[in-house]
């Protein structure tokens, strides 16, 4: 058969089209675990945090986080009564090792942690010029490291600061919400390590999960609400003057 | 009246572009990744392949599959709610080859200072003492067993190398 130029210029660009979608193919999924029946993040539960650093240090272990480099890190907030705008905040190594011990005196003091906070409008993955970074169906965040060019610019967008570039990978970096224990039905690393019970994974799409009763009876808000990032890292009994 | 006379340039310069065009789709087709806009835009494979990765640290549930007797003991007394490896580290490894890869017993003077050392910081209901003065200098477990803190609790102190 002999094909005319015309036949040909007609019938290429449709064969492109027909051998892309052939490749498209199947998507592949994890058994048991649908990624439209959860939508995850963290109750933080500030009276009962202690600062022992026990999520940080099993985060790094978790997940090979960088010595000086923090996916979860511990703050430790210094209120004095007639300075209340003004907090005097520590965290040493990322309270990785505990903190100070504090003396009885003026003000009050209470440990905060923090984390990525999974946004369901997240500034980071907004920003990203190669769709490295994105929010997966069941709400974590993430960054697929092999297609990010590590320009930085999600870093610059995190109003939280909970992004890094990775000093060896040289790609961004961050708390994945411990999504290959998620998956498989473990809670995250900093969760299983927390001695009191301050850091709870939650599933917002579970109608079982206590967090439903707890958000009832409970005040709770996340960090800068203004910024209308749609942040899942709930916080109870959070002080106003966190930052 | 005919458009296309003397349009044969035009048409020749029209081919190129096509041509460009095809190119420029079957380079695509090599160059995007299949799962690219599963989901979203971005790969769809780098949720699995995030998935597919290796636990450190077992669970609890996994710890209490073997050693039932200790999570009873705990369970009953005031580190109830204290996950084993919170205190033991990651044991994964353990838990998958369990004669080969041993934990080693961690140090309490270290580890029960970690939580408990006395600080204004802390929540008021928590216990807490000053390492220094509250044992002079005794290990913890002269008094208290970790999975079981109150003093006179149920545990007694493991056999040196057993398992258990």
């Amino acid at each position: 058969m002999k094909l005319s130029r015309r036949h040909f210029l007609v019938l290429a660009p449709a064969a492109a089209i027909a051998w892309k979608s052939v490749l498209a193919g199947e998507p592949d999924q994890a058994p048991n675990y649908k990624l439209s029946e959860h939508w995850w993040g963290m109750l933080i539960d500030i009276p009962k945090c202690i600062g022992c650093g026990n999520c940080v240090r099993a985060c790094q272990a978790e997940n090979d986080v960088p010595d000086g480099y923090f996916r979860t890190w511990v703050e430790r907030y210094h209120v004095e009564d007639e300075d209340m705008t003004n907090p005097q905040v520590i965290s040493p190594d990322g309270g990785k090792e505990g903190f100070p011990v504090a003396k009885e005196d003026a003000g009050k003091y209470f440990f905060v942690p923090k984390m990525c906070n999974h946004c369901a409008d997240s500034p980071c993955t907004q920003v990203c010029p190669v769709g490295a970074t994105f929010v997966t169906p069941d709400g974590v965040v993430l960054v697929d490291q092999k297609y990010c060019l590590g320009c930085a610019y999600c870093v610059q967008a995190c109003p939280y600061g909970c992004r890094y570039i990775h000093p060896d990978k040289k790609v961004a970096d961050k708390c994945t919400l411990c999504y290959h224990r998620i998956t498989k039905g473990l809670t995250t690393a900093c969760c299983e390590n927390c001695p009191t019970g301050a850091r709870q994974l939650i599933d917002l799409k579970d109608p079982k999960d206590p967090i439903h009763e707890f958000l009832k009876t409970h005040s709770v808000q996340v960090l800068k609400p203004q910024m209308a990032t749609g942040a899942k890292a709930y916080y109870n009994g959070l002080d106003g003057a966190v930052r | 009246m005919n458009l296309f006379k003397d349009a044969g340039h035009l048409l020749r310069f029209a081919g190129l572009f096509v041509l460009a065009f095809i190119i420029f789709l079957v380079v695509r087709g090599y160059v995007v990744p299949k799962s690219f806009g599963q989901y979203g835009h971005y790969r769809g494979n780098a949720i699995t392949e995030m998935a597919a990765r290796p636990v450190k640290f077992a669970g609890h549930q996994t710890c209490e599959t073997c050693h039932s007797d200790i999570a009873g003991t705990k369970g009953q007394g005031k580190h109830a709610h204290v996950n084993c490896e919170a205190c033991h580290g990651p044991l994964a490894k353990h838990a998958d080859d369990p004669s080969s890869v041993t934990p080693v017993k961690p140090d309490t003077a270290a580890l029960c200072a970690r939580c408990h050392t006395a600080s204004a910081a802390k929540p008021k209901g928590f216990p807490q003492v000053d390492p220094a003065d509250h044992s002079s200098g005794a290990p913890c477990e002269t008094c208290h067993q970790p999975h079981s803190p109150a003093i006179g609790g149920t545990e007694t102190a493991p056999a040196p190398g057993g398992t258990k």
